[in-house]
């Protein structure tokens, strides 16, 4: 410690009273802090770009320079198929979720649709209904041959014709679409609310009627937030993973994220392939992400974004809102009811089959009991829990400590910091999934296989949001809070410990909640780093669809997604105290 | 008790360029007194005394309290706030908002070097609570605390360890103008009571003349005149003093020659006056002289001594207590505070008569600009 300790300890010891060593533990927990975010960070990116441009190391050879893995991955025509694919999902998939989404949120912000209380349930359906699940119970919907879908429309019409194929790209487009469409909700609703109503007032008093503001007025004003939607949600989809994997690889269609798992997956494993696919995501994803927070900056500098406490006169539909409302009430039964009821009902079956009075009289709690005593469910269960609960922790704790250094310091650098532990935000699941597999199978401490690996893939996924709830709190602390604790004759630790932390609870115990719940539902990396042993709950769900045991999957999705609502409303009443706290 | 010698204090701006916040600041606060730093915001006053507290790491200089040393750049020592041992009440009072009143004042006895059992942490914690009267609300959440209360236990938090040194920033600056004339007397009973050396910062020229042993006027990170507040009142060194303190009159004026005990006979603007000077002044020298509206007499019937001069009354302010005339002299216009038994009219001739010793001249300012 004595030559890192910085310069209040070198001087301080200089005075003959304070001579006695001193052990700061400031400079400690910095540093271990800005150690552990700079290397999760930065390494496994510096070491997913090494390994895209080397050759696969084994026992009789060393690895070597290669640009192969990139020509051989850009000379195959799959490759630009491949491209093709993803860039034509993430597209529909951002275009049709922002379509939706936005007429959601104008209707609720700018109207007056009836039953409006009910949007409120769209800001936490994609937190309690994890993809898998979601995607899952639309191939029960909308599989060509068991679908309830084309089955209805089948007797209905009295016809062979398959009405809807998920299995297809429009399928993914759509599935992943609804599956995004409460997020451009938010987006959206933030961007309305941010918009001086008083501008659609003067278009209306200048004899504008509805559609006419909308064009002229209303889009025009929030299109920098509209990009930025876009942006994201591209981001997103071309990010998700369950859907072009449960929906995409059965009729072969690939994209980046599913092509990555299949070349890893493939014996013997590609992994300099899937590197090279990963590069090219991250690529994409980066600029994506750059480009949206550059939008987002520039927005909020937009001059009619004043932002502050005006309810909009709500735009009277007449008898027009009885279609808006038709819109939300089938939308709703789209996202929630048709997919939970699925769900459900498959649940209660002995073996899969579809709605009818003839099972309905079969109705049975046998896959409950079967999950229940299922080997694995214990300990994914209780490696779930480990995990999440350890993720939330050490994210929350590290990211206070970086946010301190970030908001209260002016050290040097500390922007660097705040990039660096914002830098996995770019990070598709399955890429960090891989990097961090890569990482640990050539650093031989004994990491690989265990369940310290998913540990430290969720840490470092989750690391900005824990920046971001924590940044939020921080910036709420007077600085003079502090320094009366310095005054007093606290030291940093002291401080930390007894008025930082404290101070900062709210942001703390609402972070963490949310860290709980994503690192419970989290997939697309734990997929490339589980084994035998440490499966977690979603694991089990994977494992299950590719097992074809579909009844004891819905059981288990049935009690995951009501365990993951308790939770979210538990979070809700958390961040409904702090709120009016801090008002 | 405080000693501060030739401290220099820099910061950056956000394009990284350094600012001079305090230069070559030096003075001596003897024990048991008030020492005030006064003066606009900006000037520096706050930097040093955060100097003080350790917040700020000086460029520069020397600090010492008592016999110790706890900064000196040519010895290399910077002792951290947290182990200087002072109090100190913060403009927004910093009160931790997650504790009790209690909890608040107890906690530099539960941290420091030197921790008490909870026995005596608890007497302590209570006697001082009684000092500031808010015994009665030891449990009480502290945001639950009015503003006047909350700088009260500020106070006693700063106090409960019995530092040597007290250091107060802005301490009244946040409570409504009637609370402030309060604390004002009661910050002044207590510290006089305690008898604890104390360093205050203000922009109020009120509250520093009020409470102050002693007052330091600074200004673009320079003391431009310490001494006691009469003397700061009645002798400015200079025209920022003489202005930032009070309202004053300022007439351009040359020196024609000396008299006796230091006085002086000027030309000015309004015509010849005798005046006081601190310092000597050459014959042809151009000077200010600041003349306070309360030193300047108005009577309908011509005085028999002192600078008299002959004016219209131009307008008329009724105070209350006081009206304050505006008297045209030529064409130079006068402020002047009479008793409200004057009752000359606007526009009628009036005679002026001021005290050669409250006329004080001051040497020209080149960079001095005038406050608002």
């Amino acid at each position: 410690m004595s030559t890192s300790t910085g310069i209040t300890t070198i001087t301080a010891s200089r005075v003959a009273e304070f001579a006695r060593p001193r052990f700061d533990l400031k400079w400690l927990i910095i540093g271990l802090c800005v150690a552990l975010t700079v290397y999760l960070g930065v390494v496994p990116l510096g070491f997913l770009l090494w390994q895209s441009f080397f050759t696969p190391q084994s026992a009789a050879k060393a690895a070597e320079f290669t640009l192969r893995n990139y020509t051989e991955a850009y000379a195959a025509a799959r490759t630009w198929v491949l491209f093709w694919n993803s860039i034509q999902f993430a597209i529909g998939t951002a275009v049709l979720a922002f379509v939706l989404g936005t007429l959601l949120a104008w209707m609720n912000e700018r109207t007056n649709t009836p039953f409006k209380s009910l949007f409120f349930a769209l800001s936490i359906i994609p937190l309690i209904i994890p993809g898998i699940l979601f995607t899952v119970a639309w191939i029960l919907l909308g599989s060509p041959k068991i679908g309830l879908i084309n089955l209805a429309l089948q007797r209905v019409f009295d016809t062979q014709t398959v009405f809807f194929n998920v299995y297809s790209m429009w399928g993914m487009i759509w599935v992943d679409a609804l599956h995004y469409s409460p997020m451009a909700f938010l987006l959206m609703t933030a961007a309305f609310r941010s918009m001086d109503p008083a501008l659609e007032e003067s278009a209306v008093m200048s004899g504008a009627n509805v559609l006419q503001v909308v064009a002229k007025v209303t889009l025009p004003l929030v299109w920098p937030a509209i990009f930025a939607t876009l942006l994201i949600l591209f981001v997103r989809a071309i990010e998700s993973f369950e859907v072009p994997a449960l929906l995409g690889l059965p009729v072969g269609i690939q994209v980046f994220t599913s092509a990555i798992y299949q070349a890893v997956h493939r014996y013997p494993s590609q992994i300099g392939l899937a590197s090279a696919y990963a590069v090219t995501l991250l690529a994409i994803t980066t600029l994506g992400i750059y480009f949206q927070s550059r939008l987002s900056t520039r927005g909020n500098k937009y001059a009619t974004m004043t932002g502050k406490g005006f309810r909009p006169r709500l735009i009277d539909l007449g008898k027009w809102r009885y279609l808006t409302v038709a819109i939300f009430l089938a939308y709703f039964f789209l996202i929630v009811v048709l997919p939970f009821a699925v769900l459900l009902w498959s649940s209660l079956q002995k073996f899969y089959s579809v709605p009818s009075m003839e099972a309905l009289s079969r109705l049975t709690l046998e896959p409950y009991r079967t999950i229940i005593g299922y080997p694995s469910l214990a300990r994914s269960v209780w490696n779930s829990l480990l995990l999440s609960l350890g993720t939330a922790t050490l994210v929350m704790l590290v990211t206070s400590v970086i946010c301190w250094i970030v908001v209260k310091t002016k050290l040097p650098g500390r922007w660097l910091l705040d990039n660096i532990a914002s830098l996995p935000m770019v990070f598709p699941g399955i890429v960090l999934g891989l990097a961090i597999m890569i990482l640990y199978l050539y650093l031989p401490i004994g990491v690989y296989g265990t369940i310290w690996i998913l540990l430290i893939a969720y840490v470092t996924r989750f690391l900005p949001y824990g920046l971001r709830y924590n940044t939020t709190s921080m910036l709420q602390i007077h600085k003079e809070l502090e320094e009366s604790a310095a005054m007093s004759g606290a030291s940093w630790a002291t401080t930390f410990r007894r008025v930082i932390l404290p101070l900062l609870k709210p942001g703390l115990l609402a972070g963490w909640i949310y860290i709980v719940i994503v690192s419970i539902r989290e997939l697309s990396s734990s997929i490339l780093l589980y084994s035998p042993g440490t499966e977690v709950v979603s694991i089990l769900i994977w494992e299950l669809w590719e097992n074809g045991q579909y009844v004891e999957l819905s059981a288990l999705g049935v009690m995951f997604i009501l365990a993951l609502f308790v939770l979210v409303l538990i979070a809700q009443l958390v961040g409904k105290r702090f709120g009016i706290k801090e008002a | 008790m405080l000693k501060v010698n030739r401290l220099c204090t820099e910061y950056r701006d956000e394009r990284g360029n350094a600012i001079r916040a305090a230069h070559e600041v030096s003075f001596d606060v003897p024990p048991g007194k008030l020492f005030t730093l006064l003066g606009p915001s900006g000037c520096g006053k706050t930097t040093t005394l955060r100097s003080i507290a350790g917040l700020e790491r000086p460029r520069s200089g020397e600090i010492t309290v008592g016999n110790e040393t706890i900064y000196s750049s040519a010895s290399g020592v910077f002792v951290p706030p947290n182990r200087r041992g002072l109090g100190m009440v913060f403009q927004s009072y910093a009160i931790w908002p997650h504790m009790t009143v209690f909890q608040n004042a107890a906690f530099p006895l539960q941290v420091g070097k030197r921790r008490l059992p909870r026995q005596q942490v608890e007497d302590r914690v209570l006697r001082v609570l009684k000092v500031v009267a808010l015994d009665d609300m030891a449990e009480r959440e502290a945001t639950k605390l009015s503003g006047g209360q909350q700088q009260r236990l500020a106070l006693a938090r700063a106090l409960v360890m019995e530092p040597p040194l007290l250091l107060l920033d802005e301490p009244l600056s946040n409570l409504d103008a009637k609370l402030r004339e309060r604390m004002r007397f009661e910050l002044k009973r207590l510290q006089r009571e305690l008898g604890i050396t104390t360093v205050y910062v203000t922009h109020d020229q009120s509250e520093a003349l009020a409470l102050s042993h002693s007052i330091a006027v600074m200004n673009r990170g320079v003391i431009q005149q310490v001494g006691t507040p009469r003397e700061i009142y009645e002798r400015p060194g200079n025209q920022f003093v003489a202005d930032f303190i009070g309202s004053t009159n300022f007439l351009h004026a040359t020196v024609k020659g000396p008299e006796a005990n230091g006085f002086y006979r000027v030309s000015s603007e309004v015509g010849e006056l005798k005046v006081h000077a601190v310092e000597g002044l050459e014959a042809g020298a151009k000077v200010v002289v600041s003349i306070r509206p309360e030193d300047i007499r108005l009577s309908e019937r011509r005085p028999q001594e002192g600078n008299v001069l002959y004016g219209t009354v131009d307008t008329k302010v009724f105070l209350g207590e006081s009206v304050d005339f505006q008297v045209k002299v030529g064409e130079r216009p006068l402020l002047s505070r009479a008793h409200p038994s004057l009752r000359t009219q606007v526009g009628h001739p009036i005679y002026l008569s001021m005290d050669p010793e409250k006329c004080v001249a001051l040497r020209e300012t080149a960079e001095w600009t005038p406050t608002e």
